[in-house]
């Protein structure tokens, strides 16, 4: 029941303060699922949810929810949990400025708030990249050549799903 | 009841079919939204995609429930968030229950080996342009500096960052110009 209960309050505060969306929740997961106290997740296990949240459908902070939820409590009631936790303060936010949208978006409040979070999530992308940089997905000198290739190929805007592929057969032949 | 089938349809297939998630899904949800179904008009998308930035969590959630609303209230929204939340579900619920085990064979891990400093790159390389298109000056990139350094290298949980930022930024403002009473 306490697994159920930190699971929820856990994903729950994902969603809460998972301003950004996407990447810029990837510091917020990790510090709740691979970070002591939980340490649901090993830091490998979070690097591959993330890369197959690339290549399937979906938000990733709700791909990791239901993963977590799953693979941590061995129920779907689990992965459930885990998942109606992520959604719903970004839910009930967005119901509530959705009612009150025409004076949301012109309050002054909001807008110098969002005038510091908006470089602060730029930050907390630079966190994820930064605390991925670890000696568990990085293994030798073709990691990092690897990663200078797709760092390249991805400003030139190639699509993610085609790195992510590329990158897997290369280390099919690779190692 | 006709209207709210289509909305979970309409929010399931933007589910299904936008790989990747967040900005990746903004074509199709418009072309559903605007397009198709005339939910929307163009400039209340637009007003959606900068409030759905307001809003913490995915993007695609925030407005799922901001269109739901707008056409059904409450049940509207509830039906929108589930339609485009179920696909993902079910789909890593496959992947967690019966194909994560594959992990150990050689062929599996190898491919995992070639994507995780992939993985890396992919977060780090869009970080030039997102700054760019956020016009952030000297400030902000210091700003962007200290919250990554605070969170990577002195474990600061990123929550408490999130709301230190906010004031920092409300703080600022009250500072910098006093607020004229509406």
């Amino acid at each position: 029941m306490q697994l159920y209960l930190d699971l929820f309050v856990s994903f729950f505060k994902i969603g809460l303060f998972g301003f950004g969306g996407g990447y810029a929740m990837l510091p917020l997961i990790k510090h709740e699922v691979v970070n002591a106290p939980h340490q649901w997740l090993s830091m490998i296990d979070f690097t591959d949810i993330v890369a197959i949240s690339q290549i399937t459908p979906g938000p990733v902070a709700v791909n990791m929810a239901t993963y977590v939820g799953y693979s941590v409590s061995g129920s779907v009631f689990g992965s459930l949990l885990a998942t109606i936790g992520v959604c719903l303060p970004p839910l009930l936010i967005m119901l509530i400025i959705s009612k009150f949208y025409l004076k949301f978006r012109k309050n002054k409040y909001v807008e110098m708030a969002f005038s510091a979070l908006r470089p602060g999530i730029i930050g907390l992308i630079a966190a994820a990249a930064i605390s991925l940089m670890s000696p568990h997905n990085f293994i030798d000198r073709t990691s990092i050549v690897i990663f200078a290739v797709i760092f390249i190929a991805s400003l030139l805007k190639i699509h993610p799903i085609k790195l992510i592929i590329l990158s897997g057969v290369a280390g099919l032949i690779l190692y | 009841m006709h209207e709210l089938w289509q909305i979970f349809f309409s929010f399931f297939k933007i589910g299904m079919f936008t790989l990747g998630g967040g900005y990746a899904m903004i074509p199709l949800i418009q072309r559903e939204v605007v397009e198709k179904h005339h939910w929307l008009e163009n400039k209340e998308f637009v007003e959606l995609l900068a409030l759905a930035q307001t809003s913490p969590g995915p993007m695609a959630v925030n407005a799922a429930v901001f269109v739901g609303y707008k056409r059904r209230s409450l049940i509207g929204s509830l039906v929108a968030s589930l339609g485009i939340t179920l696909p993902s579900f079910l789909i890593i619920l496959i992947i967690a229950m019966y194909l994560i085990g594959f992990r150990e064979n050689h062929y599996v891990e190898s491919f995992f080996k070639g994507i995780r400093p992939a993985v890396v790159a992919l977060i780090a390389a869009p970080l030039y342009s997102l700054g760019r298109s956020m016009k952030i000056g000297w400030g902000g990139i210091l700003l962007a500096a200290s919250v990554a350094a605070t969170i990577a290298f002195a474990g600061i949980s990123p929550a408490t960052m999130v709301v230190v930022v906010a004031l920092l930024g409300l703080l600022h403002g009250i500072i910098r110009k006093k607020p004229e009473a509406d």
